[in-house]
């Protein structure tokens, strides 16, 4: 008897394992989520310049630490999917009255002017990264979006486009708590 | 696009695909029912079927293939992957350089294969043949439905776009253009010792004839996948601008595990060959790597785990891919759960002797597969538990793996001194005096060339001259190398089994590409700086001048060169040209490290960002022994090939196997 049980192990193994995809399976569930280190840390010291061209003041850590929740969104002219984002991450900012931050990520100053001219600029302020700012961030690609609490610390962190899915399910119950 | 022949041979390899697939059902149905009822006709439709499957499939790639290189961009797979200015060799591997096309890869691969047991498969018994290319078929069946309903290459689009939108450009590579067809066939190929594995289920039999008919396959199964995964890690290594050959990313851990698996099952179908025992674990091990391969083939594009290079994932494939799995993994354990209790157990054996060193390799490897699967899992078990996220990265594997490849490497030196049935194992360690001396030798070595390294490295090192000396030693008692004349050793050379020289090649194959990797974790040195034209960089004692970066156009992309004076002593030794390239179409920057060998070492240089005020970011490697990584895999491959050639192979099974068989009929042409 011990001994067909034995042979049934590898069986029960499988469906074990299987079991585990199938809940992996579930479209809501987005494995490359990884939430960020940075998670309920201090935003990390920088400062960066304006971006020539723009009238637009550039960014420093202590913008970030005003006692006000602020989003921060690395984002670059070159980047399709900051274009797809770029609609509704300017709709929340002007629904919210959220102060929206920009860092531009490795971009030709004059591209990211034209960028902002065609498609509008929801920034406040946007400081120009030539690569160094997105290190500290540990952010790994572009569109990412950051929400900062009154005291600077990094509250949710987003990797790629900020689509209207998440936005009502994620950033405006986020935002609501944090701003009583 | 209307009118003209052209158009159509999309359509016709759609529906050649179709018709393989209908005889593919017939190669999975009528040949069982007649094993089942002894009976030969239907039993012998089996063959036929096999090679109008393949015939078929090679109809529907070729279809595909010839859109590819006529840039058809009204197929929808060939505008998404392709463009019209690519070239041809690009085109051509493009064809496998997407999920669709690659699923039509792996498909034709299987014909491949099944078709080439029903071409040599004459000395096995009939009922067998029609029940292992039966099972074949339904693997074939899954995966063909699988692509037409899911992954369907040969779908149009209306209007058809002007230019396609080109292969990623990291895959525009002579590395990773044969990079898939090696690992599909070492995945695909595991799929034979599988077939044959249920359908000896199914018989009730397993035999020393039986491992005789898997280990050949199994044996080209395995080289194809050690040369698959080396040409993977090598093209990460040269293309992807960090200097790294191996990240235990999922995607290479899923093709790590069923080679461990299947150099498992080398090893365990010799003790089934020789000493009819380890039956049971052999069938075991011959299900588990084929469906690791399943795994592998899968994982990646069902969108459960998450990797750099994964293929485009869709979660609504991924149910379908479930399935797929559930039923050839859940279905032949099943079968192994209901009939290989009923297989005769082997005899007992010896500890020391060569079956138990056999066992000690079966188990070192099936412990460190569970290792490398647990930590790729580990993440979907753990978010699955209490929805954390977290990645298991190098740390967790170099803490598991590692020390279970140690005492693995240590006795692969002994296990070969065993002999059969009882071995002595102080007489054994006697012969590897040389190994051992050997290994001081190399430590000591390697403790002075890096000026008292880290200790670990250097046993480490010691570890794998052990292997290598040991290895060589025993070929070298065989063939009494300077014990006896040379002509003598000569001739006992050519009249060893080639399967014993194949086994000291890839013995020693392991040992130069441990070497290599520990060479090249433990004394890579690493310089990462911003120069200006004119400034230089010292590494490992050279010195690169960097003289500038200069603009060039290829083909489908536009490069900023850069050129590096190289020299040593003040000696000019090379001129290196890293590239910085931007695909034209899909407006994505890749690294082309220029890399120059000595054979002991490799220097590797990138270029990155320029800074706008005249800097570039360089990054420049220096790799002790990392050529040897590569050239140890070419040596496991040869070792394969070899072995494979061994005259006791390709005859097959002895015919005393068909003489028991009463019912055994001459095989038919």
């Amino acid at each position: 008897m011990i001994r067909r049980l034995l042979f049934l192990l590898p069986v029960l193994v499988f469906a074990v394992i299987a079991g585990y995809f199938l809940w992996g399976l579930a479209p809501e569930r987005d494995p490359s989520d990884v939430p960020t280190a940075m998670l309920d840390k201090p935003t990390p010291a920088f400062d960066l310049a304006a971006v020539p061209g723009l009238d637009v003041p550039g960014l420093a850590t202590a913008d970030l630490a005003g006692g006000e929740v602020v989003m921060v969104n690395f984002f670059a002219s070159w980047c399709v999917p900051c274009r797809a984002e770029h609609a509704f991450l300017s709709a929340l900012a002007e629904e919210t009255g959220v102060p929206l931050y920009g860092i531009n990520h490795r971009d030709e100053p004059e591209d990211a002017v034209a960028w902002l001219a065609e498609l509008g600029n929801p920034y406040q302020r946007i400081g120009a990264d030539p690569g160094r700012a997105a290190v500290e961030w540990g952010v790994t690609g572009v569109p990412e979006t950051f929400i900062i609490d009154g005291s600077g610390r990094i509250r949710w962190h987003h990797r790629g486009p900020l689509v209207p899915e998440i936005i009502e399910r994620d950033v405006k119950p986020l935002l609501a708590a944090l701003r009583p | 696009m209307a009118g003209g022949r052209r158009p159509v041979i999309i359509e016709l390899g759609h529906f050649a695909l179709v018709l393989a697939l209908a005889a593919a059902l017939l190669q999975g149905s009528l040949p069982m029912i007649g094993a089942a009822r002894g009976d030969a006709a239907w039993m012998a439709l089996a063959r036929p079927a096999a090679f109008a499957q393949l015939a078929l499939v090679a109809v529907a790639f070729a279809a595909l293939t010839h859109a590819y290189v006529t840039s058809d961009f009204s197929v929808f797979n060939v505008a998404q992957n392709s463009h019209s200015a690519k070239p041809l060799l690009y085109k051509i591997t493009g064809v496998w350089g997407n999920h669709e096309g690659s699923m039509l890869l792996w498909i034709l691969i299987l014909a491949l294969f099944g078709s080439a047991v029903a071409a040599f498969g004459g000395n096995l018994p009939p009922s067998l043949r029609a029940r292992v290319l039966g099972v074949q078929a339904w693997i074939g069946i899954g995966f063909m439905t699988f692509t037409l309903l899911t992954s369907n290459p040969f779908l149009r689009q209306f209007p058809a776009p002007f230019d396609g939108e080109d292969l990623n450009p990291l895959l525009q590579d002579p590395g990773l253009a044969f990079h898939p067809p090696m690992l599909y066939a070492g995945y695909v190929g595991f799929s034979m010792a599988f077939s044959f594995a249920v359908a000896a289920l199914i018989e009730g039999k397993v035999d020393a004839a039986w491992a005789r008919w898997v280990r050949p396959w199994t044996l080209l199964a395995w080289a194809f996948l050690t040369g698959g995964i080396a040409l993977g890690s090598w093209w990460a290594y040269y293309e992807l601008g960090w200097g790294g050959w191996w990240f235990w990313d999922p995607v290479e851990n899923v093709s790590f595990m069923p080679w461990l698996l299947g150099t498992a099952l080398l090893h365990s179908a010799i003790v089934v060959e020789k000493r009819n025992a380890l039956k049971v674990w052999t069938i075991l091990l011959a299900i588990l790597t084929f469906s690791l391969s399943l795994i592998g083939t899968f994982i990646v594009r069902s969108g459960v785990l998450t990797s750099v290079h994964a293929f485009a994932t869709d979660p609504e494939r991924g149910f379908f891919i479930l399935v797929l799995l559930a039923v050839a993994i859940g279905g032949s354990l099943l079968l192994f759960a209901l009939r290989a209790p009923a297989l005769k157990a082997g005899g007992l054996f010896a500890p020391v002797s060569r079956e138990g060193a056999m066992v000690i390799n079966n188990l070192f490897l099936a412990a460190a597969c569970a290792a490398v699967f647990l930590g790729t899992l580990y993440p979907l078990f753990l978010e699955a538990i209490d929805g954390s996220k977290v990645s298991v990265g190098p740390p967790f594997f170099n803490a598991t793996f590692v020390p279970l490849m140690v005492p693995l490497v240590f006795l692969m030196a002994v296990g070969p001194m065993l002999p059969w049935k009882r071995g002595d194992l102080a007489g054994a360690l006697a012969r590897l005096k040389l190994a051992a001396l050997g290994a001081v030798a190399a430590g000591l070595v390697a403790w002075y060339v890096s000026n008292g390294g880290p200790v670990l490295a250097v046993a480490a090192l010691g570890l794998a001259a052990w292997l290598f000396v040991g290895s060589l030693v025993e070929w070298a008692d065989r063939v009494k190398l300077f014990r006896a004349r040379p002509r003598e050793s000569w001739a006992r050379a050519r009249s060893l089994p080639r399967a014993a020289h194949g086994m000291t090649l890839a013995h020693a194959g392991i040992a130069v590409a441990m070497a290599g990797m520990i060479g090249s974790s433990v004394w890579k040195s690493e310089v990462v700086t911003n120069l200006r034209p004119g400034e230089s960089i010292e590494v490992a004692g050279y010195s690169l001048l960097f003289e500038g970066v200069g603009r060039l156009k290829g083909p489908n992309y536009t490069a900023d060169r850069a050129r590096f004076t190289v020299t040593r002593d003040g000696d000019e030794v090379a001129v290196m040209f890293p590239e910085k390239r931007v695909y034209d179409v899909r407006a994505m920057p890749t690294t082309e490290a220029a890399i120059r060998t000595t054979f002991l070492a490799d220097l590797y240089a990138v270029i990155g960002d320029a800074d706008g005020q005249g800097g570039w970011t360089v990054r420049v490697y220096h790799e002790p022994l990392v050529p040897w990584i590569w050239l140890g895999c070419l040596l496991m491959v040869a070792g394969g090939l070899t072995s494979l050639s061994d005259r006791r192979l390709r005859i097959g099974a002895p015919q005393r196997a068909q003489a028991d068989r009463s019912a055994t009929r001459p095989a038919t042409a």
